[in-house]
């Protein structure tokens, strides 16, 4: 029997969701007299409850009766149709569900809290529904497909509900499956590869096609999985690590291992200069870098990339995006403890007009609000503070939004380092496997159509970050009790890539029944690579089980034996004792074929670009402070906790009102400790455009003016680099990325800044064909990011950016340079051209050196770097956050030229550059520790009006000159939502 | 004198534990955290405390309604023990989830004849809010707050809004002296300093004894000065303002 339990507002009470989805409509232009009721409601099956114990449940469990009231009866009953007050007029009703195997976090911990009241539950399934009036029909399919539901993980139910009982999987009968090579020719494999979803290429199809013909048999299935994923761009990264020949303006330059021999080689070189003082402890070899804290810990930290999942499902994508990352820490060493997240988009432009999206492309607003949405949801309910981001908007992001989610721990020296021993058993620890992530082959069209109640949800996830907290908590706990010898996390390939690292040294077999599945009908190819959410894999000695199980069960976590780590060398799986997959290790990790690529590069001519004249440059301050870019980001901020751990330190908002944008974050991971970790990041795709050398010196510029602006030590800041691009087999596009790897190295050494951990995803473009039936492609920008993890001796010596107060002076310190190209003064003035900022590395390392020197003495009341739209921009949001006015004079900019432009001095974007506010009787003190090396000068001072004014360094003219608060109103209001 | 002793009860998704343990040691107390699954196992271990502080975090995924799957393991296992604890005189705290839970359990008498009178609910701007607001305490009922007057302290929740049954539930509340903290303006700010619309401004509530006391603002986020947001603009202060408050409940034992 299925019984429905529908929880509506009392009267009087809001309801919230209608009143949303009434606004989106008129938003998203369907109808602007749409009305609507809306109800949450829970489906529970059962043979035996009678109406009296579904109505306890509904009084005790589900219900809030201070502002809900319940329906409860069978599903079918006339009762669910209308809503309980103003039924009359209520509309069509529509449901919104879940789509069976689509994770349901709420109605699992719905069953445990039912079965509790001791009641015959067999399953429980959460459903939304609303009575909609004022829509005609095709209104009402609108609002369903792009206001209500997520076709990718939602259906919409008009009516009734058409069925009366939940299907949970359907019996599976074994089958060895293995795959025909021998007779295939290069079509046939390379069809066999695009069809069978493996993306493998020609050479590395006969590479398998040779192996099994020498073994004299055929491969399994799941053999072929194996193989694929072990060898896939995500898991091997083979582009960039392979061989590249790389052209440019300097000549050829072969690479055997792109990576290693350009970024990895930079940290190798400066761990061994600084030999017993290198602080680096482990580098590109774990889940994430990890580097040296104080006495007792390290800090662990790694970035990743979540893009394709998020354009298909942004709540899902980001959800799953950030569960990954924390995962990833987690599975670091012995396993670190996530301290804090740092969470940066790119996103199209959210105004984009509907009627210009290509088909299949969400609206960007929505993609943005689904994102931040699911960021919040998974890092807040995990307990881990979110203290650092950015976003970066630009059409090209339209088919392809970007999402880096990153993670930072803390684990003790003694827990950096991990090594499977032969005889472990592998224990699969936290959520159960089902058919999510799997890609498309083995969800295929048949099972999605054939059957409406199918099990579905493949390629789109969403994360239950309860299920990973719980299995953190069990983890660190037997971290501590030393019961285990190794970790990984289950990510990409699941199981499959989990076991198949572990194992590479030593050999395992895994009993593939054993794992505990979500629902019956997984066959073991598919609990092999099953990519579900929330699982990890132990190396645990055998004596440990018991113990381990034990732990587990006190902290309600799943843990299951399902195999050994045996001293074989080879992958063997096997379903209730047939074997499935037998494969060496070595052809596994080492018997790839490398791929050969071209790469080159090919400097954009330098086109000249002409400021407009001008004799006021208000509005193209607040032009700028209103772009997308740099308008505060306060809706997204706010959504996220980035006290919890009680930790906090310098917050991502600062200033009187706490509303100014921080250049970085500031948390203190021991809470009796003043040491302090601070996270930062650097990107600008536009200058990608010009040259991506100078893009990516620039990128890791910024990343270190954020650190280094609210007080973090210049010579312990670590580096991670992801790389963003488009379709690598291009040469040109690989050109691109192999000259910003090139910079990375170069910068890097100088700046004596390690990257300690890195990632790349590539193949970002969007394909579609408009409806004259041509075909687009809209490639990404360059999209490096990089994120800094700074360290602070004392907090107490940290500085923020706001103005502290009037009287003070102002310090700019570093040269201007004629340096617009890629600006924000050009992108809301519409310009091209100019000169792209670059990096005088030497000098950055002492500018660095030397400010940091001074904000430890305490010489600097606030300090802001410049980025984004320049000097001018910056002083309006140290004005405007302290609510201290300033005035400045561009005479006394420093510049290393003859002269220079008032537009350059404003709006120039010149890397290494920072604002200092300095009390008059420091004046003296900061000039000396900054030193003659170091350009720098008093521009202007703060001052008691509540105004910016700026003055010609030429004529002597104000040009800018607003007040404080409509400058802070032109930054607030664009992303206020 | 031994120091009175603290048990932070940790639940799936409970996340404040740890610096809610470090607050009650800064206070001068001892703490130890217990999961409810080994509490719901041996309910008597909790005699040996004398303060129970539930503590923020997302108790069961904020799964159903927040707070609402803890709260009902503690009406269906636990309300023996609870009445007992209550009996002897001893202490309860509920910070954020923790009030969530202790409201929707009965813990706070709230409960009256025709069903609970009150309880938290969604934020009027249906989402989850971080950011730091002022608030008064009132009344000398509540144990916790004993010489308290305004504090600044951060919220970071979705579910916080105080609602109640009807206007008479809550001038019975009112009455009775258990509404002893508010939302209140500062200066400069003063338009939205109610953050989530909570019915009265109310903030935080104790139960008819003042021994049982819950709060949606988070006083264990504010025990060291520099997690305050605008510590760069004023002199370093020694403590945080969050730190009396468990101050409050260690000595009451002292």
């Amino acid at each position: 029997m299925l019984w429905e339990i529908d929880l509506h507002p009392r009267p009087g009470c809001v309801d919230r969701e209608a009143i949303s989805v009434v606004g989106d409509a008129v938003e998203l232009g369907i109808s602007d007299r749409l009305q609507v009721r809306s109800a949450r409601g829970f489906l529970i099956e059962s043979a035996s409850l009678s109406e009296q114990q579904v109505d306890t449940l509904a009084g005790e469990l589900f219900a809030d009766a201070t502002v809900e009231e319940a329906v409860c009866a069978e599903v079918g009953t006339q009762a669910l149709s209308t809503p309980p007050n103003g039924a009359d007029a209520a509309g069509t009703l529509v449901h919104v569900l879940l789509k069976p195997g689509v994770m349901d976090s709420v109605a699992q911990s719905a069953e445990a809290a039912a079965s509790d009241f001791g009641l015959p539950i067999d399953a429980i399934r959460t459903l939304r529904k609303y009575w909609i009036a004022g829509a005609d029909d095709e209104q009402l399919a609108t609002v369903g497909a792009k206001i209500l539901a997520n076709d990718a993980i939602e259906q919409v139910v008009v009516g009734p509900l058409p069925f009366d009982r939940l299907q949970l999987g359907s019996e599976y009968r074994f089958a060895l499956q293995t795959v025909e090579l021998e007779s295939l020719d290069d079509q046939g494999l390379m069809r066999l590869s695009r069809e069978g979803q493996l993306y493998l290429q020609l050479a590395e199809m006969q590479t398998i096609q040779k192996h099994f013909a020498g073994l004299g048999r055929e491969p399994t299935d799941v053999e072929l999985e194996t193989l694929a994923q072990t060898w896939s761009e995500h898991c091997s990264h083979k582009t960039l690590a392979g061989r590249i020949a790389y052209r440019d303006e300097n000549g050829e330059r072969q690479f055997e291992n792109m990576l290693k021999e350009t970024i990895f080689a930079a940290t190798q070189e400066l761990r061994a200069r600084w030999g017993d003082d290198d602080w680096c402890v482990s580098v590109f070899r774990d889940n994430a870098g990890i580097v040296r804290f104080d006495e007792t810990n390290n800090l662990a930290f790694k970035v990743e990339t979540h893009n394709h999942p998020s354009a298909l499902e942004p709540y899902g994508g980001a959800n799953t995006g950030i569960g990954g990352v924390i995962r990833d820490t987690i599975g670091t060493g012995m396993a670190a403890k996530p301290i804090c997240n740092t969470d940066v988009f790119c996103f199209a432009p959210p105004d984009t007009p509907a009627d210009s999206l290509p088909p299949g492309v969400l609206n960007p607003k929505q993609v943005m609000r689904g994102v931040v949405s699911g960021v919040r949801d998974y890092g807040n309910r995990m307990g881990i503070p979110t203290v650092n981001g950015a976003v970066y908007f630009d059409e090209r992001y339209l088919g392809n939004p970007l999402v880096y989610c990153g993670n930072v721990g803390l684990i003790p020296h003694k827990m950096s380092f991990k090594a499977v021993k032969p005889g472990d058993l592998i224990v699969s620890v936290g959520g159960r496997t089902g058919r999510d992530g799997i890609h498309g082959a083995t969800f295929s069209s048949a099972e999605l159509t054939s059957e409406s109640e199918s099990l579905s949800g493949g390629a789109v996830q969403i994360g239950n970050a309860i299920e990973e907290k719980k299995v953190l908590d069990a983890i660190l706990a037997m971290r501590d009790r030393g019961l285990y010898n190794a970790l990984t996390d289950c990510g990409a390939g699941g199981f499959s890539s989990a076991v198949g690292e572990m194992g590479e040294e030593i050999g395992a077999e895994v009993w593939l029944e054993r794992a505990p599945v979500k629902y019956d009908g997984l066959s073991y190819t598919e609990i092999w690579i099953s990519e579900a959410q929330e699982r990890m894999v132990l190396s645990v000695p055998q004596h440990n089980w018991d113990e381990v199980q034990k732990l587990c069960a006190e902290e309600s976590v799943e843990a299951t034996v399902i195999g050994k780590f045996e001293p074989t060398g080879r992958l063997v799986l096997k379903y209730h004792d047939q074997i499935v997959c037998d494969l060496s290790m070595e052809v596994l990790h080492d018997g790839r074929p490398p791929v050969i690529r071209e790469a080159e590069y090919e400097v954009p001519p330098i086109q000249p670009l002409v400021v407009p004249a001008s004799a006021n440059y208000t509005d193209d301050l607040k032009r700028i402070l209103s772009s997308y870019n740099v308008a505060s980001k306060q809706w997204i901020i706010r959504q996220y906790d980035h006290e919890v751990q009680g930790g906090s330190v310098i917050k991502p908002l600062v200033g009187v009102q706490s509303d100014g944008p921080s250049d970085a974050a500031v948390v203190r991971p021991v809470l009796d400790s003043r040491r302090g970790v601070v996270i930062s990041c650097g990107m600008n795709p536009r200058y990608g455009d010009f040259d991506t050398y100078h893009m990516a010196a620039s990128a890791i510029d910024e990343a270190m003016r954020n650190c280094v602006a609210v007080g973090a030590d210049p010579s312990r800041v670590a580096i991670l680099d992801n790389f963003c691009w488009g379709d690598c087999e291009k040469s040109a596009t690989l050109g691109s990325l192999v000259r910003a790897a090139i910079a990375c190295h170069d910068v890097s050494l100088v700046l004596e800044t390690p990257f300690i951990s890195g990632k790349d995803s590539l193949n970002n473009e969007f394909s579609y064909v408009d409806a004259e039936g041509h075909k687009h492609t809209i490639a990404i920008p360059p999209s490096l990011l990089i994120s800094a993890m700074g360290q602070v001796e004392d907090v107490s010596q940290c500085v923020t950016m706001d103005l502290k107060s009037a009287g003070n002076l102002l310090y700019l310190v570093g040269n201007t340079f004629d340096e617009l190209g890629g600006s924000h003064f050009a992108l809301v003035n519409d310009l091209i051209g100019g000169h792209v900022p670059m990096v005088n590395a030497e000098l950055a390392k002492t500018t660095f050196a030397n400010l940091h020197t001074a904000i430890k003495q305490g010489l600097a009341r606030s300090c802001h770097d410049l980025s984004e739209g320049g000097l001018v921009v910056a002083a309006a949001e140290m004005a405007f956050a302290g609510d201290v006015g300033a005035t400045i004079d561009l005479g006394d900019v420093p510049i290393a030229a003859a002269s220079l432009s008032d537009a350059a001095k404003l709006f120039a974007e010149s890397n290494t550059r920072f604002l200092c506010e300095v009390a008059p009787e420091s004046k003296a003190a900061f000039e000396n520790t900054l030193g003659e090396l170091v350009p720098h000068a008093c521009i202007g001072e703060t001052t008691a009006e509540q105004t910016l004014i700026v003055q010609s360094g030429t004529s002597g003219d104000t040009i800018v000159e607003a007040s404080l608060s409509e400058l802070k109103t032109a930054w607030l209001t664009p992303l206020n939502w | 004198m031994a120091k009175p002793r603290t048990l932070i009860l940790r639940a799936p998704g409970t996340n404040c534990d740890v610096e809610t343990a470090f607050a009650f040691e800064r206070a001068g107390g001892e703490a130890e955290t217990m999961h409810l699954n080994r509490l719901l196992e041996a309910p008597h271990l909790v005699s040996d405390f004398q303060i129970l502080c539930i503590p923020g975090g997302f108790s069961f995924g904020d799964d159903v309604a927040a707070g609402r799957i803890f709260a009902n393991q503690i009406r269906h296992h636990l309300a023996d023990v609870m009445k007992e604890f209550r009996a002897a005189g001893k202490l309860v705290l509920g910070i954020c989830n923790g009030f969530q839970v202790l409201i929707k359990s009965g813990l706070l008498d709230t409960d009256d004849d025709l069903g609970p009178a009150a309880s938290l609910s969604w934020n009027d701007s249906g989402r989850y809010l971080a950011r730091w607001v002022q608030v008064q305490a009132s009344g000398d009922k509540c144990v916790f707050l004993a010489g308290c007057d305004q504090l600044h302290l951060p919220i970071a929740h979705a579910e916080g809004k105080f609602v109640v049954r009807d206007e008479q539930a809550y001038r019975g509340l009112d009455e009775a002296g258990q509404l002893v903290l508010r939302y209140c303006g500062v200066d400069g700010c003063a338009d939205d300093y109610n953050p989530n619309g909570a019915f009265g401004d109310v903030a935080g509530m104790c139960d008819q004894t003042g021994r049982v006391f819950g709060l949606m603002p988070h006083p264990e986020r504010f025990i060291d000065p520099t997690q305050h947001p605008k510590w760069t603009r004023r002199p370093m202060q020694d403590v945080g303002e969050g730190l009396p408050l468990f101050r409050n409940a260690v000595r009451y034992f002292s």
